[in-house]
């Protein structure tokens, strides 16, 4: 019994201290999952004199993907949203953040445009509003102008076959 | 070259170095038009958490976020938002992390209360310790039969001792 207290202390530290370790801390809980997505209208990256509003996705479910030519990460999810895009589970449109736009549209010409348009938030702006800290993110908005989900970091096949392609599915419905 | 030359030479370099590095630091320098707003968002962004560096203020934070997000920050105050209407404003939008100081809030009670309650569990289990330890030793005066042989013992140690 006097072993015993402190051993089961202990374990329950370990526990703890095990689970810490397949957290990733980089990964901040958004405040906007099942709250309408904000609002936004701006120049569409391949014709700035179009424009785009979230407004317009009404009665869709879409993925906004936050990507930049500055973010390494981007180039290597580009892949995983080429192969989504060619599935056609669900539209993607990119918010092309605090970039430039000659960048984008080589980049684009240069990996393939998985994108059904893109829009230029070169000031970060609507990056801000959607609480946006890290490219690439991304959002799954359902037919009501809902974020359901996001995701931090790259799409891996993995989270699109467990996580978002299930949701999409049943977002459908 | 000697090293007398090439000593004379490295310092004369070091020298422009730290000419172009206090050159660069004055350019660097933000345009304070407004001294007085510029200490407000230095106060309110010391309380905020640079999301890219986590372990940053905002106030310290070198990343391009954190310098979008004073701005928004400098911005708001000139449009005469206060204070709570800001941290509001970016809790809605980066939630609770954002903030260094986290809030008081069922989530967080143990948290914020947790090491009292260690405290004080402690001070409880220390004091019920020395209490029956206190109960365990009772001063009882030796019978004769003990002293005798304690004093036996004694005078042998030191007969020992003496040896």
């Amino acid at each position: 019994m006097r072993y015993l207290i402190p051993l089961v202390l202990f374990l329950g530290l370990i526990v703890f201290l095990a689970i810490g370790l397949t957290r990733d801390p980089h990964e901040v809980p958004s405040p906007l999952i099942n709250k309408p997505a904000p609002t936004f209208t701006l120049a569409q990256l391949a014709d700035p004199s179009k424009t785009f509003s979230a407004e317009e996705m009404r009665g869709k479910v879409w993925l906004l993907n936050v990507w930049a030519t500055w973010c390494v990460v981007c180039r290597e999810e580009h892949p995983m949203l080429l192969e989504i895009e060619r599935s056609g589970a669900v539209p993607i449109y990119g918010l092309d953040s605090k970039d430039k736009r000659g960048d984008a549209i080589a980049w684009l010409r240069e990996l393939g445009d998985p994108y059904v348009l893109s829009v230029s938030d070169f000031d970060g702006r609507v990056g801000i509003d959607y609480g946006v800290y890290g490219a690439p993110e991304t959002f799954l908005i359902d037919k009501n102008g809902v974020i359901r989900f996001k995701r931090i970091g790259p799409i891996t096949p993995d989270v699109w076959q467990k996580e978002m392609l299930p949701l999409v599915k049943e977002l459908n419905k | 070259m000697k090293p007398a030359r090439v000593y004379r030479f490295l310092v004369v370099l070091l020298t422009f170095c730290f000419v172009g590095i206090s050159a660069a630091a004055e350019q660097a320098r933000p345009t304070a038009d407004d001294p007085v707003l510029e200490e407000r968002v230095l106060n309110l962004s010391r309380e905020l958490r640079c999301l890219v560096c986590q372990n940053e203020t905002l106030a310290d934070s070198r990343a391009e976020l954190a310098v979008d997000l004073r701005n928004q920050v400098r911005e708001q105050m000139k449009a005469g938002k206060s204070d709570e209407e800001i941290i509001a404003f970016l809790t809605a939008r980066y939630g609770d992390f954002v903030l260094y100081r986290p809030r008081v809030r069922p989530v967080t009670y143990l948290l914020w209360f947790g090491p009292f309650i260690l405290l004080l569990a402690g001070l409880v289990i220390l004091f019920r310790y020395v209490k029956r330890r206190r109960d365990v030793i009772v001063d009882t005066p030796l019978s004769p039969e003990q002293r005798r042989q304690a004093k036996a013992l004694l005078d042998t140690e030191t007969g020992k001792e003496i040896a």
